[in-house]
């Protein structure tokens, strides 16, 4: 194989690996819905985590 | 809700850190070595010398492999904010996310239009607009580093924003502050001349291998010529570069220059640390009976002159930070960080007031509370002082590794530029400059250890720590991306490894060219 091929073969085989096998069994979309209802998931989420006194 | 577990912060610190190093072992090469090739084209146009065409081709063919090697790893890195830091991403994907989208549609668009002439416009395009290519692919290149290290720095500095409650987001208020704060430029500077350090290397120590092996001698001395002057001047620019570099993180990032000094109790007058070893297993958060150095050879009074252009001012060492009480540079006293936590669970509170207040007085009142403590937003979700005091060895002996072997680049290059083509005789030598090679990497990995392990426990400097910036995934999940990553790195860079181990071992042609 050449050089270009070879380089073409392991730039998309990795493309594949890191973006559709990975994207759909390890990372869940975790924000989800409108702005509205993401911004409410990230404000529960940034009050929560809060150390209490 | 659950609290956070603490396995996964450091599960997703170590993916992200993972990603990044093994991105970071293919960018300063791109960097470096494409201003090299770019000199050689220079020359093979004001020469009309097919040499310095061949040789120029020849560097070329190595920049290509480790581009198309590294292109990936780069959008991974961006795709993880996503994933693994999504409260980071909405808390201030509007600042944070505008430099990465110029980079990708200014600088990454532009280095990819010429790449494509640069590679198969030879013959096609004119030699000027071909050299033209050649320098706009790295100009690209560069850029795009710009961009990123913008986006660093804005993390190490947060400015030119306002926090805006209702969407819980930070806006952008002042894009120049956020471009072109002084630590943005100085980092730029300081991370591209380093690159072109280590691009130089490359240059220099695989010459020498063609020396050794008694082959390709005038491209190789012609190599070493290029990369040695060029390599000097990046290393004195990376020297005085880092000097900048540190005025500001004893300016913005007190902690990480303490840490980075291995400097428990502070004062005026400081010296800086040039050989030291620290007490294993000491703890940097709190008194200890004993000196928390075993060896510590000084030079009088250099702290305090690069962090205060005065031999007598003033550093804070980790106690001092922690307990407060020194004057700050505005004169205004340094509040101890049980204050700045209190001030920080304050904010957070008025933020949850805020968005479950009913009646616009409510409103108005927690607003005002949120505005008054917003800068100590991050403090509330520390657990103890000892949360903001980071891996002081890790810093410490990074910071020294980086700077010694910033100092033996520079004797490399002069050492070469002086010995010029006796080198020839000297095989010890040049087994030196061969093993340099990888020294290179290891100096700029150190640095960025320095950055970011220094830096800790924040993702954002004081406006959100780790604990917070995170997804709330599964720790399994992120272990097992981890290993899968770490695998896939690995192989790639084993491939880059062979392909171009091959490349170099068939060598330029430039000796066809010659004949």
């Amino acid at each position: 194989m050449t050089l270009g091929r070879t380089l073409w073969c392991i730039i998309l085989i990795k493309l594949f690996i890191m973006f559709a096998v990975l994207k759909a069994f390890f990372f869940p979309s975790y924000l989800k819905g409108d702005a509205g209802e993401k911004s409410e998931a990230v404000s529960t989420e940034l009050t929560a985590r809060k150390v209490s006194e | 809700m659950e609290a956070i577990d603490t396995s996964l912060v450091d599960w997703s610190r170590a993916q992200f850190a993972l990603t990044a190093m093994y991105h970071w072992l293919f960018v300063p090469l791109t960097l470096g070595l494409g201003v090299v090739m770019a000199i050689m084209e220079t020359l093979y146009v004001r020469t009309g010398r097919e040499f310095w065409k061949q040789t120029a081709k020849f560097w070329m063919k190595l920049f290509g492999i480790n581009f198309a090697m590294g292109v990936a790893t780069g959008i991974i890195l961006e795709f993880e904010f996503g994933t693994n830091w999504s409260n980071y991403s909405w808390f201030v994907g509007d600042i944070f996310g505008a430099p990465l989208a110029i980079e990708g549609i200014l600088a990454f668009f532009m280095e990819s239009t010429f790449i494509a002439v640069m590679y198969f416009g030879w013959n096609k395009v004119s030699k000027r607009a071909h050299l033209a290519s050649t320098w706009l692919t790295i100009v690209g290149a560069t850029i795009s580093a710009w961009w990123i290290l913008v986006a660093n720095a804005w993390m190490q500095h947060p400015v030119g924003m306002e926090f805006n409650p209702d969407t819980v987001r930070n806006e952008m208020v002042d894009f120049v502050a956020v471009a072109f704060n002084g630590g943005a430029v100085v980092k730029f500077c300081h991370t591209v001349a380093s690159s072109w350090v280590l691009g130089c290397v490359f240059v220099v120590g695989v010459s020498c291998w063609y020396l050794l092996r008694g082959r390709h001698k005038e491209f190789a001395h012609a190599s070493i010529r290029v990369a040695a002057w060029f390599g000097l001047v990046a290393a004195l620019l990376t020297a005085y570069t880092g000097h900048h570099s540190g005025r500001i993180i004893a300016e913005q990032q007190p902690m990480k220059l303490a840490a980075a000094e291995g400097l428990y109790e502070g004062g005026h007058g400081q010296g800086l640390v040039l050989a030291g070893v620290l007490r294993p297993g000491v703890d940097w958060a709190a008194p200890t009976q004993e000196d928390k150095m075993l060896l510590n050879i000084e030079m009088p009074y250099a702290l305090s002159l690069l962090a205060t252009h005065e031999a007598e001012g003033y550093v804070p060492g980790i106690r001092n930070i922690l307990e407060g009480g020194y004057t700050l540079p505005d004169g205004s006293k340094a509040l101890s960080a049980e204050e700045k936590m209190l001030r920080g669970r304050m904010a957070i509170e008025a933020l949850a007031a805020y968005r479950d207040a009913e009646d616009e007085e409510d409103k108005a009142a927690a607003l005002k509370a949120l505005r008054e403590n917003f800068d100590y937003f991050g403090y509330g979700y520390l657990k103890e002082p000892a949360d903001l005091v980071p891996s002081v060895p890790l810093t410490f002996y990074s910071f020294r590794i980086m700077v010694m072997l910033g100092g033996y680049f520079i004797v490399l290059f002069a050492g070469l530029l002086v010995l010029r083509h006796r080198v020839e005789k000297w095989r010890l030598v040049q087994w030196g400059v061969v093993l340099t090679i990888p020294l290179a990497w290891l100096a700029s990995q150190a640095g960025w250890v320095v950055a970011e392990v220094g830096r800790q426990p924040w993702a954002i400097q004081g406006l959100l720590p780790n604990v917070a910036a995170i997804s709330r995934l599964e720790t399994g999940s992120v272990q097992t991306t981890f290993f899968i990553f770490l695998v896939l790195f690995t192989l790639l860079l084993v491939a880059e490894l062979g392909i171009m181990g091959k490349a170099i071992a068939t060598g330029p042609e430039t000796d066809k060219s010659a004949a």
